[in-house]
């Protein structure tokens, strides 16, 4: 716990996060290049043929919506529990990212599964729980945007954050439950071969690190914006 | 690198292409908005 | 009479005078249940299929209709102020106020539910499952829009982003409840959903009222 509120003061973010970013850059372009050439250069899958490469953007895509508003929640409580600084401007900066990455894993959900199962839309289980996930975050962001006060905001919003956490699994289940009730088998992507397990970690490697790579932008240029924000109070005083 | 998709290229290159737009975009707007929130304090702090 | 008692009373008393509240989700109620027929057309044996999804959601919309009102009179008036300093714990007010909500709406629309099942053509029994469903499940729209409402407390037109915050987290309401007539139409046994129903009622109903007084005290300035 020390360790971060060691760097919930905004300079010591600055200065780490500056260091690390040009990193996080890199590993984003080497493991999203490496994964994306691997990944084309690979044979056809027995089962999925070439859709399999679908795969390679889809589950990156949903691992991250699911993620960042993992991320969400954690710094909601860190906002809420034990007031942490960074934790409402650190969730603030990943949420339009989350609701992004649970867009593209509905889209190459839907894209994935016209081949595979004929319909571009399939209520089953899992695009199902994604766009109810969806939902969330749009909630979550109406709600840190139409309230003013900017304190008040954070803490409705992290209450919001909080309580979808906890609902979240409950959701699933009972979409998993509503799935076999009404269609009797869960139409999710089967095994992967071998020779594609390389480019995947990769592509979900990639995905992870440009998440954090833009995550540390955002929060960066919130702190520059507050200090604007503070220095115009002043000279306004 | 193999870029015969078959039938499949209808479906594969949507969602490459609306992926990388999405993706690059979120990217330009985060560092536009960096950018712009490093100017306005660069100008404020002159004064 | 105890702090809790009065209060609960207050707030069923203020209901009932509004007498808009139980109407208005009533009539609601009603209405989408006769325009369904008219949109998907009067094939009695669809209808039968569709009663249970499409008499749940029209239900957690009728009961959403008043939700925004739940903390806003209070705090317009400056008594949520008052009811906040008083020593009956914030969550207890939440509590009272989630509870005379459901009579003034979940109740009423529970006990309509059979008349609207007429009109779609469902049999005896899946109507008494939907019945019994809507009575356990509806408390859970009470609580979990307390949440909502409490949250939105201070919006002007916080109205509009309610039913966008507390709709997914109904989902597993709607799911449950309208999979338990959907397995009684279909001659299953609907035991499984109808517990898994009381089960998140009874979750939502314990927990809701200490989100919902945290949201209230964060709106009051605290």
């Amino acid at each position: 716990m020390n360790f971060l509120f060691r760097y919930a003061n905004p300079h010591e973010f600055m200065r780490l996060s500056g260091v690390v970013l040009p990193f996080t850059v890199i590993g984003t372009a080497l493991c999203l290049g490496a994964g994306l050439y691997l990944g084309f250069s690979a044979p056809p899958d027995y089962q999925q043929g070439r859709t399999v490469l679908i795969l390679f953007i889809h589950v990156p895509a949903a691992t991250m919506a699911m993620g960042v508003y993992g991320a969400i929640a954690v710094c909601s409580l860190l906002s809420l529990v034990w007031r942490h600084p960074l934790s409402d401007i650190a969730a603030r900066a990943a949420a339009p990212l989350g609701a992004l990455f649970t867009v593209l894993g509905l889209v190459t959900g839907s894209l994935w599964g016209k081949p595979m199962w004929g319909t571009y839309w399939v209520w089953d289980a899992r695009l199902t729980s994604f766009l109810l996930l969806l939902f969330l975050y749009v909630g979550y962001l109406a709600l840190w945007n139409a309230i003013e006060d900017e304190t008040r905001a954070a803490r409705a919003a992290a209450i919001l954050a909080l309580v979808g956490a906890v609902n979240i699994p409950i959701i699933k289940f009972s979409v998993n439950w509503w799935n076999t009730l009404h269609q009797g088998e869960t139409i999710t992507s089967g095994k992967l071969a071998p020779v594609f397990l390389a480019p995947f970690l990769l592509m979900m490697a990639g995905y992870g690190f440009l998440f954090v790579s833009l995550w540390m932008v955002r929060i960066r240029t919130s702190i520059l914006e507050r200090r604007a924000r503070s220095l115009m109070q002043q000279g306004a005083a | 690198m193999n870029f015969d998709m078959g039938l499949y290229g209808a479906y594969i290159w949507p969602a490459y292409g609306i992926s990388a737009i999405v993706l690059i975009g979120v990217t330009l707007w985060s560092i536009a908005a960096w950018r712009r929130a490093k100017a306005k304090l660069s100008r404020l702090e002159k004064k | 009479m105890s702090p809790f008692a009065t209060l609960f009373l207050r707030d069923v008393r203020l209901a009932a005078r509004s007498g808009g509240s139980a109407a208005l989700a009533l009539s609601f109620f009603a209405l989408v249940a006769t325009l369904v027929p008219l949109g998907v057309g009067a094939d009695l044996r669809l209808l039968a299929r569709v009663a249970g999804g499409i008499l749940w959601v029209a239900a957690v919309l009728a009961a959403l209709l008043s939700l925004d009102r739940l903390f806003q009179g209070d705090y317009e008036d400056g008594s949520l102020d008052l009811i906040a300093l008083s020593p009956l714990p914030l969550e207890m007010t939440a509590l009272a106020k989630i509870v005379a909500h459901w009579l003034s709406t979940g109740l009423p629309l529970t006990l309509l539910s059979p008349v609207l099942a007429l009109l779609f053509n469902l049999p005896p029994s899946p109507t008494l499952i939907l019945f019994v469903s809507l009575l356990a499940g509806t408390p859970a729209v009470s609580a979990v829009g307390a949440i909502g409402a409490s949250l939105t407390l201070s919006l002007k037109r916080g109205g509009l982003i309610l039913p966008l915050i507390i709709l997914p987290l109904l989902a597993p309401a709607v799911i449950f409840g309208a999979g338990a007539v959907a397995l009684a139409l279909d001659g299953l046994s609907s035991g499984n959903a109808l517990g898994l129903l009381a089960a998140f009622a009874f979750g939502a109903v314990l927990l809701s009222p200490f989100a919902a007084a945290a949201s209230v005290r964060l709106n009051l300035g605290g």
